[in-house]
């Protein structure tokens, strides 16, 4: 295959229609007699509907229909549910496992703030808020249950009542003798972690537009979704409706992260009432619609201890951990067990024992979100070991160099399962590598000189380390169809789903080289059930291995047919004939070469003959991906802070990682970027926050801070590559990378930077008033 | 988030927006800058009958300087003061650049914000520091209400429903006059959640005239008296500074809420006051005028 | 409670009947088709909907259509000139300042706004002006290179 692509930093060809405003997004696409959707959402967390009156709403101008639960009870079927372990992992783990399918409407119980009540259908999103607010719901409101220690306990009020606990998810695991290890430890480390609920806050909410046509009893809709044939899936389900009468593209997303690729009830609600109404319908969520209804992620409490010899060697880890999955458990063991699979990171820990408890509360359910249990765990693994090495007098990067698995013991068998039920085994990298580069890309040696030197002049400044290892690219497939066109010009359509990283350049990249035809020839489709049959959507970092994979598969089957027509027409031998630069020649001979559109014309048949070969030129590709492939990285936050006010400045912040072959080395970058900064988010600023009613206090974007460009330094990336020996083009994932280590890079520069005062950070997000109560508390106590 | 449906008037004269005020009272609101109001109607926060625009009242629209006071019209855009204000007075230069951020600033009005009385905005407590008096005209006529007598609750000031703030008047800081200003904010742009503006004058190297402003840490913001009261008359200095602001913080009480405790705001104001102080002190220059 | 309003856009002349609670995001979205500028919040703090006034950024989701009546704005669509991108556009380009495109058309209009007035800044600066943009994809370091570069090769004032 040659190479002219890959690895370059092509200029993104999606780019003139964003720049000029012509994207289309979900609520550019507009339709002849296009309704709009609206709303009425529980506003309470925990409660009976005793009845609802729409008699008003109904009279309302505009308003076209009203639907509640009685209204579409035919209609409301289960919602889809996911994380079911798979065999491998069922065999290997005893998981108490409770899913209590959602409705798309509330029947007669609401659960969460925000969940959903009523539909109503109008001329104009303006005229249908109108009538949401005359929709009368008489509510007797219940008790809920809304903190996930209380939702443990025995006495606690039931999110399910026919469970008879809140427990959704509760399993342990082990891997070595982690008794004996702590027995003969010369120290334990004990802590609490809590990482709050926060969340992915696309700039671009969700968004459904269905249009049903009656016609030919096909439904067209337009998802701002990251998983359209998910999606698909579920329609099937609840439309009753074969899949090809299914057509669900994802147009131009507005950031998914995670957010965008769980299921939810408007995914039906807005096509069931297409169906109904005999006309297309739109529905685009606003931000507070978004606050209350679209996944939370997060939130999780580590008990988590540390047993070590004294020159810092870890030589067993506990944890328990809890979960708080919001009212409905929709992705099973994905989060728990996520969490258990990225604990021990990085570091040589061979006698581990986890105890996890996921439980359902009263609040917006929780969804993967970039990381999806990773940044979680990674705090609470790199903030232990920063107080481990607090407590033995180590300094933070000696420490990890002491206990970080070395590449000569790779590949390293953890002797556990990974998500996919396949052994958990970190195929390549460098993890010491990657602590090296970022310490001396930040100057390690001279912030900490300078360090001491200013925190005698009273400014605190502060180094902190974290370093992940990340199951990147879940399989087990991805959907990939390549088709060449009169033109010799090239489709790729794939299941992956583009959210802003670039698959229409990095996958036309892959692409152009498998085929040999210049960059220009090739377009790539996302995200459209119709132009893929098969495929699964992008999540989990995991579109450049699964349909890089597939686009290498199906483009080395199509080369093969275009070799053996053209070889046809050259009358020469297939083995001789290769495709370069959109044309086909016989090797050796340039004088030869033609261009592949009269290689395609040439298989057309004509009343005279038949082709030169079938004009089949098209293959489709499900390249199997039964496990992930490992990336990692470490990162390094420099923090500033002002012990008068509490208030943290991010100075530096420096990212070494590695993930595997690079197509495109500056869509890499922007997704560290990205990734790092709303890792920041989860550090200082972002918090979901209900108060003890299940209200959620954080209503808007003026509470739930989004980190501006004000808050954060210049991202400094350095790359490793540690090609990953899973797939054909040796690449990782790296979409959520960036996300994961900035929590825990931060909060140990804060302590870093604190030290002299022995402030212990045990929860984020790290705000001003916070962290002046520790500094004030530490320097109070004796 | 739509807003709901109201009438809307866009009276041309001030006697207009009066009479439209008296006519509607509590069933109409007025729409300045619209930087508060369009996101409560947006979110259905609000829902007034009438929306009384006065972007069209021309005569509201001026900001000049007479005899060391600042006229500030009702349609005054806080960009438009930020720009006077630079190269001229750096205190107001200084305060007007964290209010949000530029697209809110050539929107929203001085007067606006005023009106608007968050406890946590830099102008209601600029104002205050600057003992500003507000011309209010309402059906029964025209009065004038000091900085002091304006801010009487959180979002709450002393006007009428059927009173309009037309203008503002801003004494400028006597040249020379040192000027402190500093805010913890959670980021750039954010509501603070506590600031403090300090300015000082000097008369025979002792502090003659000083004025200390903390917001965000109570319903209103609020002059520092008991501080001020400290310093007038003392020599300028740090063991001053740090007294003054001790007594700047003790009679805070400030509420808590989802990004600050009551304690931390009382614990800031203090330490902003000192460090406002500080700079206040290093600026001065001896009035010889 | 309709009125009838006439708003300049990107030079062009819009005549619009609309009901007075319309916002001018909705008003450019829905009766001009002009989708470019795109709602993220409703409650002026993403930036998303930042439209130019008389050349100055404003939030186009704290302003009614009606407001507008005879006034000129410009917004994302106005700033290419045909084929040639602005060099804000095409700077944003070629130093990948975008991911998902969604914070796009305001980022450019308030970086075009910013460097009118301010042609030679600092890191710290542009990042200032751009405060009131939020971006979900970029971590905002492409972006401010893109408008340091367009900074340094606009001609000076």
């Amino acid at each position: 295959m040659g190479a002219k692509y890959f690895g370059a930093a092509v200029k993104r060809r999606e780019d003139p229609r964003f720049l000029r405003g012509e994207a289309r997004y979900v609520d550019d696409v507009k339709l002849s007699g296009m309704l709009h959707a609206a709303f009425l959402r529980s506003p309470h967390a925990h409660a009976r509907i005793a009845s609802i009156n729409a008699d008003a709403a109904r009279a309302m101008p505009g308003v076209v229909r009203v639907f509640t639960f009685r209204d579409l009870e035919r209609w409301m079927k289960p919602l889809p549910l996911f994380g079911a372990p798979p065999p491998g992992l069922a065999a290997a783990i005893r998981f108490e496992i409770r899913q209590a399918a959602q409705h798309a409407l509330v029947r007669d119980r609401a659960r969460y703030v925000g969940e959903i009540v009523a539909m109503v259908v109008a001329d104009s999103r303006y005229r249908a808020e109108d009538a949401v607010d005359r929709i009368d719901v008489e509510w007797e409101p219940l008790t809920p249950v809304v903190d996930m220690r209380a939702a443990a306990q025995p006495a606690s009020p039931l999110v399910h009542e026919d469970w008879g606990s809140n427990l959704a998810i509760g399993f342990t695991h082990g891997i070595g003798d982690v008794d004996r290890a702590f027995a003969a430890a010369d120290v334990v480390m004990r802590e609490t972690f809590l990482i709050q609920r926060y969340v992915g806050m696309p700039l671009e909410g969700r968004g459904v537009v269905a249009a049903w046509d009656r016609r030919d009893g096909s439904l067209t809709t337009w998802n701002s979704t990251q998983v359209s044939h998910f999606v698909q899936q579920g329609l099937t389900l609840a439309l009753d409706l074969p899949p090809h009468k299914i057509r669900v593209i994802a147009p131009d997303l507005g950031g998914g992260f995670g957010t965008k690729a769980s299921g939810y009830p408007e995914d039906t609600l807005v096509p069931i009432a297409s169906v109904v109404l005999g006309r297309p319908v739109k529905w685009v969520e606003d931000r507070r619609e978004h606050m209350m209804g679209a996944a939370h992620a997060r939130h999780q409490i580590h008990e988590i201890e540390l047993a070590a010899r004294r020159d810092g060697t870890i030589v067993g880890l506990r944890d328990r951990i809890w979960l708080d999955l919001g009212a409905y458990n929709v992705w099973g063991v994905v989060l728990p067990y996520n969490t258990v699979a990225h604990l021990i990171g990085p570091h040589r820990i061979r006698n581990m024992r986890v105890d996890v408890q996921a439980v359902v509360t009263h609040k917006t359910p929780n969804a993967p979100y970039r990381g999806a249990g990773r940044p979680e765990t990674v705090f609470a693994m790199d903030r232990a070991v920063d107080c481990l090495a607090r407590q033995l007098g180590l300094d933070a990067a000696d420490i990890r160099r002491k206990n970080y698995i070395r590449a000569d013991e790779m590949p390293f068998d953890f002797g556990m399962p990974y998500r996919d039920g396949n052994p958990l085994v970190y195929d390549t990298g460098d993890f010491p590598a990657a602590l090296e580069a970022a310490l001396n890309a930040a100057g390690y040696a001279e912030l900490r000189r300078d360090q001491k030197r200013l925190r005698d002049a009273g400014v605190y400044r502060g180094i902190g380390l974290s370093g992940y290892v990340e199951g990147t690219a879940i399989g087990p497939f991805e959907g990939v169809t390549v088709k060449v066109d009169l033109a010799g010009h090239v489709t790729v359509a794939t299941g992956a789903v583009n959210s802003g990283q670039g698959h229409e350049t990095s996958f036309a990249q892959v692409a152009a080289d498998a085929l040999g035809v210049p960059i220009d020839w090739v377009t790539v489709i996302g995200g459209d059930t119709a132009a893929v049959p098969f495929g699964v959507g992008t999540f989990a970092s995991r579109s450049a291995v699964t349909a890089g994979s597939s686009i290498v598969d199906a483009a080395a089957q199509v080369k093969e047919k275009l070799v053996r027509a053209a070889a046809s027409l050259l009358e020469a031998a297939p083995a001789d004939v290769d495709i370069d630069d959109g044309q086909a020649l016989v090797r050796g001979a340039p004088g030869s070469a033609i261009p592949l559109a009269k290689v395609v014309q040439a298989s057309i048949p004509t009343f005279a003959k038949p082709g030169v070969a079938s004009p089949d030129f098209e293959a489709s590709a499900y390249h199997h991906v039964p496990t992930v492939t490992y990336a990692s990285a470490v990162h390094l936050a420099h923090v500033e802070v002002d012990v008068g006010t509490g208030h943290v400045r991010l100075l530096r912040y420096v990212v070494a990682h590695d993930c595997g072959k690079v197509i495109n080395p500056t869509i890499v970058e922007g997704q560290v970027h990205g990734g790092v900064a709303q890792g920041v988010g989860g550090a200082l600023f972002e918090e979901m926050v209900y108060d003890d009613q299940g209200q959620l206090l954080t209503g808007t974007l003026m509470d739930y801070l989004v980190p501006t460009a004000a808050e954060l330094p210049p991202i400094e990336t350095v790359h490793l590559e540690y090609p990953s020996p899973r797939n054909p083009l040796g690449v990782k994932g790296l979409g959520e990378g960036g996300a994961i280590s900035p929590p825990a890079a931060i909060a140990n520069a804060i302590e870093d930077a604190l030290s002299p005062f022995g402030v212990r950070i045990r929860e984020t997000p790290v705000s001003p008033s916070r962290l002046l109560a520790l500094i004030d508390s530490a320097r109070s106590s004796p | 988030m739509k807003p709901p449906p109201f009438e809307y008037v866009d009276p041309r004269t001030v006697d207009d927006v009066v009479a439209a005020l008296h006519q509607h009272g509590d069933d109409a609101k007025v729409l300045a800058g619209g930087q508060s109001l369009m996101p409560m109607l947006n979110m259905r926060l609000a829902r007034p009958a009438v929306v009384i625009d006065i972007n069209r009242v021309t005569e509201l629209d001026h900001l000049e300087e007479e005899n060391g006071v600042l006229r500030v019209g009702a349609l005054a855009r806080q960009r438009a003061l930020e720009r006077w204000a630079a190269g001229r007075v750096p205190l107001i230069a200084a305060a007007l650049r964290l209010v949000g951020h530029v697209a809110i600033r050539n929107r929203g009005t001085v007067v606006g914000s005023l009106t608007h009385a968050d406890p946590a905005a830099e102008l209601p407590a600029l104002f205050v520091c600057l003992d500003g008096v507000a011309r209010v005209r309402g059906s029964a006529g025209v009065r004038d209400v000091r900085a002091a007598d304006l801010f009487v609750g959180p979002l709450t000031t002393s006007l009428g429903s059927d009173e309009l703030m037309i203008e503002t008047r801003w004494p400028l800081p006597r040249a020379g006059a040192g000027w402190g200003f500093h805010e913890v904010a959670r980021r750039h742009g954010d509501f603070a959640l506590v600031g403090v503006l300090a300015l000082v004058t000097l008369a025979a190297g002792r502090i003659h005239d000083v004025r200390i402003s903390i917001f965000g840490a109570g319903p209103t913001p609020a002059r520092a008296r008991a501080a001020e009261q400290r310093l007038a008359g003392a020599a300028p200095g740090a063991a001053l500074a740090r007294d003054a602001a001790a007594l700047a913080g003790e009679g805070l009480t400030p509420d808590a809420d989802l990004h600050a405790s009551a304690a931390y705001r009382k614990s800031v104001a203090r330490t902003l006051t000192e460090r406002a102080l500080t700079d206040a002190f290093a600026r001065v220059k001896e009035d010889r005028g | 409670m309709t009125r009838t309003i006439r708003v300049i856009v990107n030079g062009e002349m819009y005549e619009r009947t609309v009901e007075v609670r319309t916002t001018l995001v909705d008003f450019l979205r829905e009766d001009c088709d002009l989708t470019g500028t795109h709602v993220g919040c409703e409650h002026g703090v993403c930036g998303a909907c930042t439209v130019l006034h008389d050349g100055q950024p404003v939030r186009a989701c704290l302003l009614l259509a009606v407001q507008m009546d005879g006034e000129r704005l410009a917004t994302v669509e106005g700033l290419a000139d045909g084929d040639t991108l602005h060099p804000i556009q095409q700077a944003f380009w070629d130093h990948h300042g975008l991911q998902c495109g969604f914070c796009t058309p305001g980022m450019l209009l308030t970086a075009k706004a910013f460097l009118e007035e301010h042609p030679n800044p600092t890191d710290d600066e542009i990042r200032e002006a751009i405060s009131g943009n939020l971006c979900r994809c970029t971590g905002y370091h492409f972006i401010v290179e893109a408008i340091r570069a367009v900074a340094r090769a606009l001609p000076s004032r």
